[in-house]
């Protein structure tokens, strides 16, 4: 078996001013899957997903992007391999275009050119927002932007995917909008999000996180039933909701 | 404060030009050491942040309105060198993209509201709170008494720079009246607003307020508005005023000012610059002189001026700040006008 | 607040105007105004001439002519202003009807009103067939500091989102009642820009995060841009060429008699 896509060993890591939000978390992504990372507001989460590209630097514990561990000197190369897509697309996307943001991933590894544009093309595509090229991104809406700064990344051509709480605040139409996206790109995904039933719908597995750590590993549908784990981990399903009778989109 | 186009001959408005450019450059370089790459976004957000505060209409009386214009408030919360930089991206942009202020104006404005208003602003805070023994509560009144000045002298830049190249047939001590006496009125509106807004971000983080960091001011202040201190500073700026009226420009003309408050009802109070101080190349015509004769008076008397300011509004500042004693509440930020009668 | 949003500007088309490399464009303009700022007043002819060239521009440009009318009304404050000026000018005077005006300040106010009017009307054509991220990059070929043009473009991508939050805070601050009339009742409004501030600020350092998860290490990458052949530099600056001719032509004119 290859390496895992994502691994995470013993990671710790104290804020300067003194909160201690991660206490040895461990966690892997195998290549092909399509992961979520459950948990409350405040237990690590976005913490931990600045530690995957290395924006954060652990205090103890280690990281490694389809085997090559996180360091100073692979910054680069992790960066290309994990496409993190951050929770506000307006902090995604900075430019002053939709074609210069999604071009900006590339040109920053010495794409240019007819290449550059083949691939601003090709991710736009995938995303079904051909066409929007030379838009300012403040004129799409936030389903429309959540699915450019997914772009953003794609063109980077990334080993992960890590989606930080990609369906909050979206309406039920762009929802599903991207769920068909990120099941058609049938890439390895590690998906931040409270959001149980999307979880569910996208993610065969899913993790637990709370305080800090890893405090569950499983397939969705069996987490999700586990009424005392969610109560213990301040998760909740939406009213009337049967995780065992929701369709999914997992393949195979 | 936006000079447009036709204002000053092409010669005043080309050695503008090449001032900005040497002053923004030499801001630039200070800019690029103190930023890491880190700031560059921020300084952006803090460039869209001094352009949509500028749109905002701050009430004056009666439901008219004024505009701040930013410089020292860009200095006090970003360093007087990346302060330079966002007002000038502002003044460019607004140039370009908005047809406020000339495009070839554009050296002028930069100098009036970038370079002069952010420096000023800037000594002038640092003065009057390393004066005031470096508090939280020093920072909010030099926040105030350096905004008055940087507008007052941003003000002033324009009149020296009418008497070099405006080359009119209005007398440069109408200008001068007319103008440094409208802004040191709307100097206190400016330095109001700019208060209350470093003490805003003052009591949520003070690690974002470049002046407070700078001066090893740490500690968040309750945000309150002290009707003294407010008074006390009203007070001042008026006295100030009146006094320029009086006595450095007895003889001038008053048409202007009406004119300027024309504009404020307008809701373009900080665009009055260029009001009646319009001048061209008027050959054959005997308007020699006037530039001569003023540009040494122009600058000590705005200098004279914002010195007394300064000194004045501080020890009135202090003097209504003493019975209250130092503020160290925790931070309390949606407070600022506790005193203000209830909302319904 | 005002409704100054920087989308709003750009009429899109597929004029020659249009197409034509934006720094072509900004030297066009900064030669046209440059050669209309020094045009003396008393050149009526040359002003004519000058206006003719702009509304040729903007003839070429396809623009309706609504957009050019509605624009020039930013000017009218300065309209305004010039008018005082045949009443608060020196020199010789001259009746006019029960009025004794001065005839410098006759002569500057119409220098003004004409330079003015010229100059912000060739402007508005730069930029209603030019889109903004186009203006960056015509300033970033004409060598602008990349720091300075860096920073225009995350003011122009985010201007309108702070333009945004803001507004959301005085409808949930009118919701509440809050409609200020006199400077002491300020205050709520001064304290919303100052945490408009720290969270812009905040937004500025998380928009960093993103710009390094996507390898950037402190230069703006090239992104590519219209290059400029003979023709379009031939074509961007024949009418500013003419305008020149025509300021010094005034100015020697002028000078002679």
């Amino acid at each position: 078996m290859s390496a895992p896509s994502l691994e995470v060993s013993g990671l710790t890591y104290t804020y300067p001013d003194g909160t201690a939000v991660l206490h040895g978390v461990d966690l892997h992504v195998h290549p092909g899957e399509r992961v979520a990372l459950l948990g409350p507001n405040g237990a690590g989460k976005t913490t931990l997903v600045l530690h995957l590209n290395g924006i954060l630097t652990p205090d103890a514990g280690r990281v490694s992007i389809a085997g090559l561990e996180v360091r100073a000197d692979t910054l680069a190369e992790v960066r290309r391999r994990v496409g993190v897509v951050f929770q506000d697309p307006d902090d995604q996307l900075f430019m002053t275009t939709v074609g210069a943001d999604v071009a900006f991933g590339p040109a920053n590894y010495g794409v240019r050119g007819a290449e550059l544009a083949d691939r601003v093309a090709a991710a736009l595509d995938d995303v079904g927002m051909a066409g929007v090229v030379d838009r300012p991104p403040h004129h799409l809406s936030l389903g429309e932007r959540r699915r450019v700064a997914l772009a953003t990344v794609l063109a980077m051509h990334p080993e992960v995917l890590v989606l930080d709480e990609p369906s909050a605040s979206m309406d039920p139409a762009s929802r599903r909008e991207l769920a068909d996206v990120l099941v058609a790109l049938g890439i390895t995904l590690l998906m931040v999000t409270h959001d149980l039933p999307y979880a569910l719908e996208l993610c065969p597995r899913a993790l637990v996180m709370n305080h800090g750590r890893i405090v569950a590993d499983g397939p969705t549908s069996e987490l999700l039933a586990d009424g005392a784990l969610l109560a213990a981990n301040r998760l909740e399903l939406p009213f009337g909701f049967d995780a065992g009778a929701a369709p999914r989109k997992h393949r195979g | 404060m936006h000079v447009p186009d036709g204002y000053l001959d092409l010669a005043t408005s080309a050695a503008a030009g090449v001032t900005a450019v040497g002053g923004v450059g030499v801001s630039l370089r200070m800019a690029g050491r103190a930023l890491g790459d880190r700031q560059v976004p921020v300084a952006g957000l803090a460039a869209a942040f001094v352009f949509v505060v500028q749109m905002v209409n701050f009430p004056v009386a009666a439901g008219t309105t004024g505009h701040l214009i930013g410089g020292a408030l860009a200095a006090i919360l970003l360093g007087p060198w990346v302060g330079v930089v966002v007002l000038t991206v502002v003044v460019v942009l607004q140039a370009l993209l908005f047809a406020d202020g000339g495009v070839s104006a554009l050296g002028v404005n930069v100098v009036n509201m970038a370079l002069i208003a952010v420096l000023v602003g800037w000594l002038v805070f640092r003065l009057v709170a390393t004066l005031l023994r470096r508090t939280a509560a020093a920072v909010v009144i030099a926040s105030a008494v350096a905004s008055w000045a940087s507008v007052v002298a941003a003000s002033g830049g324009f009149v020296a720079e009418y008497a070099v190249g405006g080359a009119g047939q209005v007398p440069v001590r109408t200008v001068l009246t007319a103008m440094v006496g409208v802004h040191a009125l709307i100097g206190i509106g400016e330095g109001l607003i700019t208060a209350s807004v470093v003490a805003t971000v003052l009591a949520v983080r003070p690690d974002m307020v470049y002046g407070a960091k700078v001066l090893g001011v740490r500690r968040a202040v309750r945000v309150h508005t002290d009707r003294r201190a407010v008074a006390a500073f009203v007070a001042a700026g008026v006295l100030v005023t009146v006094a320029l009226v009086v006595f450095v420009a007895p003889h001038a003309a008053t048409d202007p000012d009406g004119l300027e408050r024309v504009a404020t009802d307008n809701g373009i109070a900080a665009d009055a610059v260029g009001s009646a101080v319009a001048g061209s190349p008027l050959a054959g015509y005997g308007v020699a002189g006037v530039a001569d004769a003023g540009v040494g008076t122009i600058a000590a008397g705005v200098v004279g001026l914002v010195a007394v300011f300064v000194l004045g509004a501080a020890l009135l500042a202090l003097a209504a700040r003493r019975p209250r004693g130092p503020a160290d509440a925790p931070a309390q930020v949606d407070a600022p006008t506790r005193s203000e009668g209830p909302a319904p | 607040m005002t409704g100054a949003r920087t989308a709003s500007l750009y009429v899109p088309g597929t004029s020659p105007v249009h197409r034509m490399p934006a720094h072509l464009k900004l030297i066009a303009l900064v030669v046209l105004i440059g050669a209309v700022v020094a045009t003396p007043p008393q050149a009526v002819l040359a002003f004519a001439v000058h206006a003719g060239l702009v509304v040729l521009a903007a003839a070429f440009a396809r623009l309706p002519p609504g957009v050019l009318g509605r624009r020039l009304l930013v000017e009218v404050p300065f309209v305004v202003f010039a008018l005082a000026l045949p009443f608060a000018g020196g020199g010789p005077r001259v009746p006019v009807g029960p009025l004794t005006l001065s005839v410098a300040g006759l002569w500057a106010a119409w220098g003004i009103l004409a330079k003015a009017t010229v100059c912000v009307a060739a402007s508005i054509v730069l930029t209603a067939t030019t889109a903004v991220p186009e203006l960056l990059g015509g300033l970033t070929r004409l060598r602008v500091p990349a720091l300075l043009t860096s920073v225009a473009g995350f003011m122009v991508r985010y201007v309108d989102v702070l333009t945004d939050e803001l507004h959301r805070r005085r409808v949930a601050m009118a919701s509440r009642g809050y409609q200020p009339r006199w400077a002491w009742q300020a205050g709520p409004l001064a304290a919303s820009a100052g945490t408009l501030f720290v969270r812009s600020y905040e937004r500025g350092e998380r928009v960093y995060d993103a710009m390094v998860s996507r390898g950037f290490t402190g230069r703006m990458p090239d992104l590519g841009g219209q290059r400029a052949t003979a023709l379009t530099w031939a074509s961007a600056l024949a009418l500013p060429v003419v305008a020149v001719a025509v300021a010094t032509t005034a100015t020697l004119v002028g000078g002679a008699g």
